[in-house]
């Protein structure tokens, strides 16, 4: 099952490397991993996707905890949290595609930010579900190229 | 003052007396300092012994080990020292020359990415960028190193940063590390449910592991084993956390463990692990490990040991020391007459033992050695069959008088360690039981403890074999002694199953060679020769070395082979 995990770690350099290291030497798989800074300019924030059976997410989260540099993990999956990713897509589009991929888009609450006599690139923020139906959707046209930033959450409410 | 003067001050400021290492062009600044301190610094002959030395230091005193080296090659041969280090949770501080930083990522002479490589071997490590930052590093490192589950820590120092200057230099007099906060008081609920879960047992056993060392939880745990009539079995970092004279002792467990307790595991009703981390080497089958046991106490300080290998009914995370101080405050004393009955019986029945003939067995040797220090000396080990009789055949009733490399079997790790335990006290005996195959790794050293005149002792258990492999080779890979005969030449037949007559001498000659650095050289080649030479080393104040020609295909049992279950264990009689 794939787990969502924030890690706050000290914004100093090396710890990427360290956590992925870590990652790299216990076997530990990463579907995705996003960084930056918080409000707090000493701290970052790290959202990992992991997938692993009870054991070794149990195993991921000690880990974890064990790295000097990091101030605190929380697995986010079981408690109520806001996910989001944005993603940009370069579909083929053709004049004759254009009205309908644009009503694709509307639809999905995305956004043109580019287009050329060929393509067309669109921004699109969502949980893993909508983008995929997005994707599924957009492959009858053919999907070019696409870059994600990686998922990232946050708890709900105080 | 300068970086390098901040390090030797801060060194002092936490105590450091003695410092293991090698010097080289990045790191030269620190030395010049160095030499005119009151610190004492001995200079090793390979920077994997200054390593390990810091790490014998380390172990025999619970106190920080300190270890230094240059930039480079001279980082990358401490690398072996750290892994040990970080396997077995010694705290060792490793200092590193490095390139300026202006050069650093240049491929510049000498340069490695130290703080890389070390990563994963290290509990932290830092490169310091600005000698600003130098003096709440290494506060920071000391601290890091010795608490919560201990372990090395690497300093990387670049070479203008030991030579700028700090105009209002104070060494920090305490730390704030807000990510890392050790947990020292188990959960009280946990601790309840554990006196609870040991009331109620009727066959419970403690399996103590190396932690109960490092918390110096000796005592605790003898009166807990005594007020609640427990038998105690140890792993091989933890030989000397309960004394092995005790009626109630079981010795060591695992894939060389005594019979008797690994019996005991068997039939438990209640697993009491204390700071013990459920390695493989003791566990064997994880799905036939202690199969009887209706709850498993896990007693440490590291929660990520915690359900690693073995998921347990009862966690506790915190230090064993006051972990057991608060189960004892509230537990009432026991007896379980039957059950320890049983375990002498076994005790009894299937003792350790050897084939004592007119052959020199290595088990012998190490039955002298016990003998003629009384069980006082403090005994340190490489890696391979030797260490395992050292196990079975010494019998250790104090902590800290055991040193060996168990997480990561460190050939090499003995004899340099020995000297650090030497170094720390001048007036112990200290005794590194070596094999032929072993001592070889790190012999560079002898140099050392001539000049010095550190009166390390060492055993050699010459079988000229890699021993311990050549016992897998008989047992699982149909005798084929595939490169593991030390006597090997050129010229011998492709296919090995044994010496024979006309066999080549044995190489290197280790009487010749002590001699050739200063050090005693001894031999025994019979049994009677033994105890002669021993005394002869033991009584002389210098260095010595005692080469003893053992039985060449003695194997050590009993042995549980690896990933079996206790079913599959061979034999008792060697």
């Amino acid at each position: 099952m794939q787990h969502i995990i924030s890690v706050l770690v000290e914004n100093r350099f090396g710890v990427l490397a360290r956590i992925a290291g870590l990652f790299s030497s216990r076997g530990f798989n990463i579907d995705s991993l996003a960084v930056s800074e918080t409000q707090d300019p000493t701290m970052s924030r790290i959202n990992l996707i992991v997938s692993g059976d009870d054991h070794i997410i149990e195993q991921v989260n000690k880990q974890l905890n064990k790295l000097i540099d990091v101030i605190k993990v929380q697995d986010l999956t079981r408690e109520p949290h806001i996910e989001r990713e944005l993603v940009l897509v370069k579909i083929n589009c053709l004049p004759k595609n254009r009205a309908e991929i644009i009503q694709i888009v509307n639809i999905f609450d995305a956004k043109v930010v580019d287009f050329s006599k060929k393509s067309i690139t669109v921004e699109i923020i969502g949980t893993e579900e909508k983008l995929n139906s997005f994707f599924e959707l957009m492959k009858v046209f053919g999907i070019r190229e696409i870059s994600r930033t990686g998922r990232i959450a946050l708890p709900r409410g105080d | 003052m300068t970086g390098a003067q901040i390090v030797i001050d801060a060194l002092q400021k936490e105590g450091v007396d003695v410092i293991f290492g090698f010097p080289g062009g990045a790191i030269l600044d620190v030395f010049d300092v160095l030499d005119r301190s009151p610190i004492k610094f001995i200079l090793v002959r390979h920077e994997q012994g200054a390593a390990h030395a810091a790490d014998g230091y380390a172990r025999a005193t619970g106190k920080v080990g300190v270890c230094m080296a240059t930039s480079g090659p001279g980082a990358t041969n401490l690398v072996t020292g750290i892994a040990t280090a970080y396997m077995d949770s010694v705290p060792i501080v490793a200092f590193t020359g490095q390139v300026p930083t202006g050069m650093i990522g240049n491929d510049a002479f000498q340069e490695v990415a130290i703080v890389n490589i070390t990563q994963s071997i290290t509990k932290h490590n830092f490169l310091v960028k600005d000698v600003r930052d130098l003096p709440r590093i290494i506060k920071e490192a000391f601290y890091i190193a010795r608490t919560g589950r201990p372990g090395p820590v690497l300093i990387d120092l670049p070479k203008d940063v030991q030579k700028s200057t700090l105009s209002d230099y104070k060494y920090p007099e305490s730390v704030e590390i807000r990510s890392y906060k050790p947990i020292y008081d188990g959960h009280p609920l946990m601790i309840k449910k554990a006196i609870a879960a040991i009331e109620r047992s009727e066959r419970p056993v403690i399996y103590a592991g190396g932690g109960i060392i490092v918390s110096n939880a000796s005592k605790e745990l003898r009166e807990l084993a005594e007020r609640c009539d427990i038998p105690v079995t140890t792993t091989l970092l933890g030989l000397g956390a309960f004394p092995e004279t005790h009626p109630l002792s079981l010795k060591m467990l695992g894939m060389h463990g005594t019979q008797y307790a690994n019996f005991a595991i068997n039939e438990a009703d209640l697993l009491i692990a204390i700071g013990a981390r459920f390695d493989d080497r003791v566990t064997g089958k994880i799905s036939e490990f202690a199969p009887n046991a209706k709850d498993i106490i896990h007693i440490d300080i590291d929660p990520s040991a915690i359900s690693k290998n073995v998921k347990v009914s009862i966690p506790v995370v915190g230090d064993c020391k006051r972990t057991l101080q608060k189960i004892l405050k509230n537990i009432k004393p026991l007896k379980h007459t039957a059950w320890v009955e049983r375990c002498k019986e076994w005790k009894k029945q299937y003792p350790l033992k050897f084939k004592d003939d007119d052959i020199l067995r290595p088990q012998y040797v190490i039955e002298q050695v016990y003998k003629l220090t009384k069980g006082e000396a403090i005994i340190v080990t490489e890696v391979g069959q030797h260490q395992m009789w050292a196990a079975h055949y010494y019998n250790y009733t104090k902590p800290r008088t055991f040193l060996s490399s168990g997480g990561l079997g460190t050939m090499g790790y003995g004899f340099p360690a020995a000297i650090g335990a030497q170094a720390a006290f001048p007036d112990k005996m200290v005794i590194d039981i070596a094999g032929d195959g072993s001592i070889q790794m790190n012999i560079q050293e002898l140099a050392t403890v001539s000049s010095y005149n550190l009166p390390v002792k060492i055993v050699v258990i010459n079988n000229h074999y890699l021993g311990m492999v050549r016992q897998w080779q008989e047992l699982f890979y149909g005798r084929n002694y595939a490169y593991t005969c030390l006597r090997r030449r050129a010229d011998c037949p492709p296919f090995c199953q044994g010496s024979r007559p006309e066999c080549p001498e044995f190489i290197p000659d280790f009487v010749k060679l002590a001699e050739a650095y200063g050090v005693v050289g001894l031999r025994a080649m019979r049994k009677e020769e033994v105890v002669p030479a021993l005394q002869k080393a033991f009584e002389t104040p210098k260095p010595a070395l005692v080469d003893c020609w053992v039985y060449e295909e003695e194997n050590v049992f009993p042995m549980i082979p690896a990933g079996a279950s206790i079913k599959q264990m061979i034999g008792g009689m060697a």
